[in-house]
């Protein structure tokens, strides 16, 4: 099971559909960054498994994951500076309350 | 002290072991984050969540990106996010409503997704799959500074327009007469 890639594969699919709910159902913004991360996360997963059964994306899949992972933590830095710079102005951290752009 | 070669009255091997605890603990821990009531709670499970993968990470015979994800992840985005946290905890202690309305959609969408990104990967050939193999570091260091030296040089520049960036919406702005809008509640 654990030399499977199939097996892998699935456990990050799982890990995705999981970090999605999240994304759709949760109102706080910040819990919705959390669930982005755990997608990524997810993806993460994805390309280590291949690079670790793949014989010829050994080195590079790793490398790919490493660029991924900065990618993430510039994407944390500004969300969350964006959600900051929005609950200074709105007072709430909820994403449905943000209703300056309807009205 | 040595350990027998299979689990002992399973019959599997350990590495199938630690597989298991490994991505039911992955499994469990992100559904805590998504589902708790508790929003500081979420984020300590998320941490647990890295650290789980961190370990399957390890499983997978890729030391380095282990340790990555365990500097990036738990010491950098983990301390942010919790930071984030409590700069827009309400006084009122935890919404009342965590989800929202549409959620049971959310879910069937999700158990839909989960469930067809299982079946395509497990029920597909994978060719070029062949046997596993760990990573050693000197290999990825290696080609991290030689053919992937341009992306390594601009994460380095995206890194450091994120910092000003973030800085930059974070910052404080002039005290304004009026604010955008009369908060709600």
């Amino acid at each position: 099971m654990s030399e499977s890639l199939d097996s892998y594969l699935a456990l990050s699919a799982l890990l995705f559909a999981v970090g999605t709910f999240g994304f759709l159902a949760r109102r706080n913004a910040i819990a919705m960054l959390m669930s982005i991360e755990l997608m990524l996360n997810a993806v993460n997963l994805a390309i280590v498994a291949f690079g670790a059964f793949v014989p010829s994306l050994r080195g590079d899949a790793s490398v790919i994951a490493l660029v991924v992972m900065a990618v993430a933590a510039a994407e944390a830095t500004v969300g969350l500076a964006i959600v900051i710079a929005i609950y200074r102005n709105r007072r709430t951290p909820l994403v449905d309350e943000y209703t300056q752009m309807r009205e | 002290m040595t350990l027998p070669q299979t689990v002992p009255f399973l019959g599997w091997s350990w590495n199938d072991l630690l597989f298991l605890v490994l991505a039911t603990a992955l499994l469990g821990t992100a559904l805590m984050v998504v589902l708790g009531r508790n929003i500081i709670r979420s984020g300590l499970w998320m941490i647990a969540c890295f650290a789980t993968l961190a370990g399957v990470y390890a499983l997978l015979g890729t030391p380095l990106v282990a340790a990555a994800q365990v500097l990036v992840y738990i010491g950098a985005i983990s301390v942010l996010i919790l930071f984030a946290i409590m700069l827009t905890q309400t006084k009122g202690g935890p919404a009342a409503l965590v989800f929202h309305h549409q959620a049971w959609a959310a879910a069937i969408a999700a158990v839909v997704l989960g469930t067809l990104l299982a079946l395509v990967v497990t029920s597909t050939e994978w060719p070029l799959a062949g046997e596993y193999a760990a990573t050693s570091v000197r290999a990825i260091a290696q080609l991290l500074f030689s053919d992937y030296v341009l992306p390594f040089e601009i994460v380095g520049v995206l890194l450091l327009a994120a910092v000003i960036g973030g800085v930059f919406l974070a910052k404080r702005d002039e005290p304004r007469d009026e604010p955008y809008g009369e908060p709600p509640g």
